[in-house]
């Protein structure tokens, strides 16, 4: 496959998934989003990721330490605004409250870890999972691993500049920006019932 | 990292696993424990993969219950037996290149200080006895010589434990191992000594078997090494499995080395530094009669 044409789609791709930013896939400007690989208006992302979760059998986030833990101002609002959307979109919350390897291993049924997120995948039977404020290094490895070995959908809601290993990535993920996607989901509930098995729609390359 | 940051988001308190929410509520984050207070508050570490009966694994475990501010203290490891289990330390800790863990602390403490000028930061190195006596003995040695305000403690298991069990500087004499079928063929370094003439301190030799004694020396290392210079604390704990001893004897062949001389319980405190400690205890008891 050549490398412009690198889609980043759910797996398994095998044990060792090529790193996307190897393949082409460029992380996109402010205003922009990634969907599959490509670079797509914000607004279209948020529709993009409504449409996946609301489709979703077992939609779960899951938050990382710099959303679980209230360690600085401003922290604690972002935390409620992901809340809302996780309510609005019904989906629960597996949390990542830490980067540490645990021994012997995790309990995947409580908590996700970026050393080994198939894990839970798996355990959980989770067909659509948001990461949202796991530190870029640990959830770059996560979504790598998750795409290598299971179909799960992923989406990276990054208050940096988004992680291309993941299906869907929004960029500083603000809570401003959370409640506009979480107006989107609400919007697209109101709409009627969710669209299963529909790929999300992706917009115009800017 | 400060006590404050210890505070779950409000609404995921539900869904936050357990052994976290008891490190919140009954952790040692910003309480004045120790060694005694064992079995009454949620220790750092929870489980680890070091062999059964391994005493630097209860070594770790006293050594992390006196730490004097774990809110505030960054581990600095190295290549060994030990860096398996730091990762699942609920402490900051670094894992370095094996070798330069007292030249990876020198740079933290000394960043830590400019980025946190009004708080005090302990940086304590905690490494075996390759990495710091062996590999790492010129960073190591250095570091004392530039007086770094960082405390070095080293576990000596007396063998390259997980790489097959090959001599180090720390094996004694005549020592038979898998990697080392002839013996060794000299004895222990002296690093106590070394430490003392290199700079430091605070200088201690201290075993496992002797946990309260050795929760008070760690603590009386990191607190000079706050203010006064380094420190230094030599931790006997040989490993069982490579001297073939079975696991529940390994404290008792701790005590016998005791016995015989050959581990010899010491304490270097500079001038300095006793009047250093001196006034902390001097404080401390005031404070407790207020």
């Amino acid at each position: 496959m050549a490398v412009s044409e690198y889609q980043v789609r759910p797996g398994p791709e095998g044990y060792l998934p090529p790193a996307a930013a190897s393949m082409g896939v460029e992380l996109p400007e402010r205003g922009a989003a990634l969907v599959e690989g490509r670079v797509v208006p914000e607004d279209d992302a948020f529709q993009a990721i409504a449409e996946k979760l609301l489709a979703a059998r077992n939609p779960v986030f899951f938050p990382g330490p710099a959303v679980l833990w209230a360690w600085k101002d401003g922290v604690a609002e972002k935390a409620r605004a992901v809340l809302r959307l996780m309510e609005v979109v019904g989906a629960r919350a597996i949390p990542m409250p830490d980067y540490r390897p645990k021994y012997p291993m995790i309990n995947p049924a409580v908590e996700i870890n970026p050393n080994h997120p198939n894990l839970t995948i798996w355990h959980n039977r989770i067909d659509v999972g948001v990461f949202v404020g796991v530190h870029c290094h640990y959830a770059n490895v996560a979504l790598k691993i998750i795409r290598g070995g299971t179909d799960c959908y992923t989406i990276a809601l990054c208050g940096e500049v988004g992680h291309e290993d993941a299906m869907i990535t929004l960029r500083d993920v603000d809570v401003k920006k959370l409640e506009r996607l979480t107006e989107a989901a609400r919007a697209l509930a109101a709409a009627g019932p969710p669209r299963t098995g529909v790929m999300p729609r992706v917009g115009t390359a800017v | 990292m400060s006590k404050g940051l210890f505070r779950i988001s409000p609404g995921f308190e539900d869904v936050m696993p357990a052994e976290y929410k008891e490190l919140v509520t009954n952790g040692p984050y910003g309480r004045d424990l120790g060694v005694k207070d064992l079995g009454t508050f949620k220790e750092l570490i929870e489980e680890h993969p070091l062999c059964a009966g391994c005493a630097e694994a209860l070594a770790l475990r006293l050594i992390l219950a006196s730490l004097p501010s774990p809110e505030d203290t960054v581990i600095v490891g190295s290549t060994g037996c030990s860096s398996l289990l730091f990762t699942q330390v609920a402490v900051q800790n670094i894992h370095s290149l094996f070798g330069n863990q007292n030249a990876v602390a020198t740079g933290l403490k000394r960043a830590l200080r400019l980025r946190f000028p009004d708080k005090v930061k302990d940086v304590v190195v905690i490494a075996g006895d390759g990495a710091t006596v062996d590999i790492g003995l010129d960073m190591v040695m250095q570091s004392w010589f530039r007086r770094e305000l960082i405390t070095t403690i080293m576990l000596d298991n007396e063998v390259y434990a997980n790489t097959g069990g090959q001599e180090s500087g720390m094996s004694p004499q005549g020592a038979v191992l898998y990697m080392a079928p002839l013996g060794k063929k000299f004895p222990k370094v002296n690093l106590p000594e070394i430490a003392r003439e290199a700079g430091c301190a605070y200088v201690a030799t201290i075993s496992p078997a002797l946990p309260r004694r050795l929760g008070k020396v760690v603590r009386r290392a990191i607190l000079v090494a706050r203010e006064i210079g380094p420190s230094y604390v030599q931790v006997f704990c040989p490993c069982p499995t490579n001297f073939k001893w079975p696991s529940a004897q390994v404290l008792q062949k701790i005590r016998d080395r005791q016995k015989e001389g050959i581990f010899k319980v010491r304490e270097y405190v500079s001038p300095e530094a006793e009047a250093y400690l001196a006034g902390l205890e001097v404080e401390r008891q005031h404070d407790e009669q207020e």
